[in-house]
């Protein structure tokens, strides 16, 4: 591609990052060996709740190839993972944070509490060592079950005996309560929403090394945001100088949400590293992976849905128990409450809404951000309310939505939020003729012909996304700030590489980014370079999540590119002798307005690093711009899906026949990238309503699901090819891409659709997820 | 005690003394350097270490090096030809937008091509049948699928 690049935004331009991928030329941190590699293995606990009477490693020590053994007692004095969301229960206190030790340290809360760190000269001596460790346990019972954790008689830590984090309540509660007092109709459900355990296919891994000679560190991690990784490392727990610290996320496989956290393995690697003066590297097994990544979702819920007969919505009510886990991991707080609760309106003007969550600590691994990140847990709630009321009330699931959506924008929710625009009456017309629902009824006949059960399920979801203005998320709790960075460095020849505070891991930004870069200066797509996730190269940035790449970092390198271009003008005046408001910058080229004279990007490049003939009196030298960019609202992507299930009545089995989603993401970059964030959102979303479930023991704590023979991960065979419409929708009025973010509605989106068409093949109010055969079944017999 | 194994790996003849205990996946990517083929679980459920041994996919987790004395080794690093030229089903890999974050790549195409090569194309449900060892995290598979009908006619 040499020829100059303007409308490339709106192009599926093939992956730039590809060809790498495919030729096994990637770079994840497990492929990285440095000199004098050392090696860890991390003893975890097999109870879920035990006191530590005694630990002795003397053995382990002295085993073959072993460097040292650490334990809780050499991180007692250093800070314990922060966590970086500050909820307020109602009565006014301050949620409970317990400290949350790199090693555990008295008691272990959870079956894969880390409570050892070996460190050998090979994996395999390192992991045989910690064999030899003894451990004497006193045996406590666990608290595991989310909704029996609040005044269990076993308490998880001695600073909540209840074991409740906080009571947070979000809404009107005194007009909520009056409106259902006297409402015409209420429709009740009261479910959970099933512990996912994400599984990006690369596991955690992170390689520390300590350089004596200036008193740096280097961490290569697999994670979402290096940038947001060494503050809280820094400044939280290791107290070890930032600007010493260089955090490197390369390739990594996946995140889902998963690799955002700052986790203590990395933690104790980099403290370790400079007691040996060796390189330490860990790689989590897949059996670590399931134990200690954190995990997703895990509600339990009583939802209302106050009613006219007309199906008009006047109330809704939500009350969750929402499972922390055993620690609160990064955000953990945030997720079940701020990216919840706001969510409740969906698409609706439901008038009065209240939600009340109470956090809970168990003996599980701690629960935080997975992909959609508690805006799942809301689309669930608002859309199994939504279509259980249409067929109790005898209305068309899809006429019911439409007598309630919002048509008037900006809409101020009664949760917190102002939607900026959207169209939902459009993008459900779209999915219903996508889906063919006039052809349903003679499809549902060809399945009852053959014995089959035939569902159709709506969802028509919205999230809050771009996260976020940083003043409206630190007015409510967040103790970061939530912008993003970027910088557009122009090298003489008219090269351009372009730093990003975003990372990708699957989202594909070394293309999207380069063809937004590229659009905008007018130059080939091969002249732009995107780098991120290396602190060394990167001026800051606040990372990957929430779909807030494009829109958030996105936007941070359009300003910086705005600046480039604002400067060059100054450049090519004076080349062009003309004044700086008379120069107009098109196609790559600078030009005298109303003149044929012009000059190229690349030469105005030139001379910035060449000023000879150049205004140094009143411009410096050189091509260099940054910008940072904190959004003023949230972006709101929406969308209307439709499923259709075959149900097989003397099995229970589902079979996902059909599925069709019509997203509106505003303007759109690459539509080729965007379907890929959908399609394997979507999958996600059906993982979640059919397939998996992170099970605990209730009497044990021991985690059940803890292989892939266990936790039914989606295989290709599980899933049908989905269709996906992402035509133009309506551009976000806030951010000059006008781009609202696409990497979490598959997964926002779709579990309500696959359960509300479930319910509708076989007649029942509600099926739990995952909706296996055995649980689909029962249901079945229930209803007999 | 190690044992000395001779094996062919992307055409070149390698011989080394070999741990008995030494997975062919360790061996290729501590040994050989060749990181392209990865490790993603450790109960040979995802296919992210999948290599083709003397022509057939494997999972490089689940086969011991020293078992394959004069076998013949093809990771995803020596799929493409000599060149460069992308074999036609990571062409159709990129074409098709078949990957996200590529950690389960190399596995995928090693399985794709082996299942092409073996069964042929076949219908959408004889690929995703076909594919059931590998998982993706990312795609939805739906991309992957269109991805192997593309590329197995680039193999014709």
């Amino acid at each position: 591609m040499n020829a100059p690049q303007q409308g490339l935004i709106g192009q599926s331009v093939r992956r730039r990052e590809d060809a790498r991928f495919l030729t096994g030329r990637g770079q994840y941190t497990d492929d990285i060996v440095l000199p004098r590699q050392t090696f860890a293995y991390f003893l975890r606990s097999p109870y879920a709740h035990a006191r530590i009477k005694s630990i002795n490693t003397a053995a382990a020590k002295a085993a073959s190839g072993v460097l040292d053994v650490y334990t809780g007692e050499h991180f007692r004095s250093i800070g314990g993972l922060p966590c970086g969301w500050l909820i307020n229960s109602l009565d006014g206190s301050p949620m409970k944070e317990p400290k949350h030790p790199i090693l555990a340290d008295g008691k272990v809360r959870y079956v894969g509490d880390q409570l050892a760190l070996v460190v050998a000269e090979s994996y395999a001596e390192a992991k045989a060592a910690a064999q030899l460790i003894e451990v004497d346990y006193e045996d406590l019972s666990p608290v595991v079950d989310a909704a029996a954790a609040k005044g269990a008689p076993a308490s998880v830590h001695d600073e909540a005996p209840d074991n409740v984090c906080y009571t947070w309540g979000c809404g009107d509660k005194a007009a909520t309560d009056a409106v259902f007092a006297s409402a015409p109709h209420i429709t009740k459900l009261e479910f959970r929403n099933n512990r996912l355990i994400p599984n990006a296919i690369e596991p955690r891994a992170a390689n520390a090394s300590y350089n004596p000679g200036d008193e740096s560190w280097t961490l290569y991690v697999a994670n979402q945001n290096p940038h947001v990784e060494r503050l809280l490392m820094c400044a939280f727990v290791l107290g070890i100088p930032e600007h010493k610290v260089r955090v490197v996320a390369p390739d990594v496989g996946g995140g889902f949400g998963s690799k955002i956290f700052l986790y203590a393995e990395e933690t104790a690697l980099t403290w370790a590293s400079k007691q040996l003066g060796r390189p330490i590297k860990w790689t989590a097994e897949r059996s670590e992976s399931f134990l200690s990544d954190a995990h997703g979702r895990d509600h339990a819920t009583v939802a209302e849905l106050a009613t006219d007969r007309d199906g008009h919505f006047l109330a809704m009510r939500v009350h969750t128990t929402a499972n922390l886990g055993a620690y609160l991991s990064t955000f953990a707080s945030s997720v079940p409450t701020i990216l919840y609760a706001t969510l409740l309106a969906g698409q609706y003007t439901t008038p009065k809404i209240y939600a009340e969550v109470t956090g809970v600590f168990t003996n599980t691994a701690p629960v935080d951000a997975y992909r959609g990140a508690g805006r799942p847990e809301a689309t669930y709630v608002v859309e199994r309310l939504v279509e259980t009321a249409a067929h109790e009330l005898g209305l068309d699931p899809a006429e019911i939505r439409r007598r309630n959506f919002i048509h008037s924008f900006p809409y101020a929710t009664p949760v917190g939020l102002t939607y900026d625009t959207g169209d939902y009456d459009a993008t459900l017309n779209g999915v219903i003729e996508l889906a063919d629902v006039a052809g349903y009824p003679a499809r549902k006949a060809v399945s009852e012909a053959k014995g089959l059960k035939r569902g159709i399920g709506y969802s028509t979801y919205i999230e809050a996304c771009g996260l976020a203005p940083s003043n409206i998320a630190g007015a409510l709790g967040a103790r970061a700030g939530l912008f993003e960075a970027g910088e557009v460095r122009v090298h003489p020849t008219g090269k351009v590489t372009i730093f990003t505070g975003s990372h990708s891991h699957g989202q594909g930004h070394e293309t999207t980014f380069a063809q937004v870069v590229a659009d905008k200066l007018g130059i080939p797509i091969d002249d732009v370079d995107i780098q991120h996730g290396d602190t060394g190269k990167v001026l800051f940035g606040m990372g990957t999540y929430g779909s807030r790449s494009l829109s958030v970092g996105g936007t941070a390198i359009v300003k910086a590119v705005d600046k480039v271009i604002a400067k060059g003008k100054k450049i090519a005046a004076h080349l062009l002798e003309a004044a700086d408001t008379d120069i107009e910058f098109e196609n790559g080229v600078f030009k005298v307005a109303g003149t044929d004279k012009s000059v190229p990007f690349a030469s105005v490049s030139l001379t910035a690093y060449v000023p000879h003939n150049y205004p140094l009196d009143k411009l410096e030298p050189g091509l260099n711009e940054n910008a940072f960019y904190d959004p003023t609202n949230f972006t709101y992507p929406a969308g209307s899906y439709v499923c259709e299930v075959e149900v097989d009545p003397a099995t229970g089995q589902v079979r996902v026949d059909r599925f069709s989603a019509v997203d509106d993401f505003g303007n759109i970059v690459n539509p080729m990238i965007v379907e890929g964030q959908v399609q394997g959102g979507i999958a996600q979303g059906i993982g979640q309503a059919l397939l998996e479930h992170g099970i605990y023991d209730v009497e044990s704590g021991q985690l059940l699901t803890g292989s892939y023979m266990d936790y039914a991960m989606p295989r290709a065979d599980d899933l049908p090819s989905f269709q996906i419409r992402t035509a133009k929708g309506t551009p976000c009025t806030h951010n000059p891409l006008g781009v609202k973010g696409c990497g979490e509605a598959g997964a926002i989106g779709s579990p309500p659709a696959v359960i509300n068409a479930i319910c509708n093949a076989i007649g029942v109010k509600d099926v739990p997820m995952p909706a296996t055969p055995h649980a689909v079944w029962q249901a079945i017999q229930a209803s007999r | 005690m190690s044992q000395k194994t001779t094996l062919k790996v992307n055409g070149k003849t390698v011989t080394r003394e070999i741990a008995p205990d030494r997975l062919l996946v360790q061996f290729l990517r501590e040994d050989l350097a060749l990181t392209g083929t990865h490790v993603g679980c450790d109960t040979s459920q995802c296919g992210a270490c999948t290599v083709h041994v003397n022509g057939r996919a494997v999972k490089s987790c689940n086969v011991l090096a020293v078992q394959l004395n004069g076998a013949e080794i093809t990771t995803i690093e020596g799929l493409a030809a000599a060149n460069g030229e992308l074999h036609p089903m990571q062409a159709a890999f990129k074409e098709c937008h078949g990957l996200q974050c590529g950690f389960c790549t190399p596995g995928m195409v090693m399985s794709a091509v082996d299942l092409v090569q073996h069964h042929g194309c076949g219908s959408e449900a004889q690929i995703r049948e076909g594919l059931e060892g590998n998982f993706c995290r990312c795609t939805g598979y739906q991309n992957i699928v269109r991805a192997v009908q593309l590329g197995a006619q680039g193999m014709k």
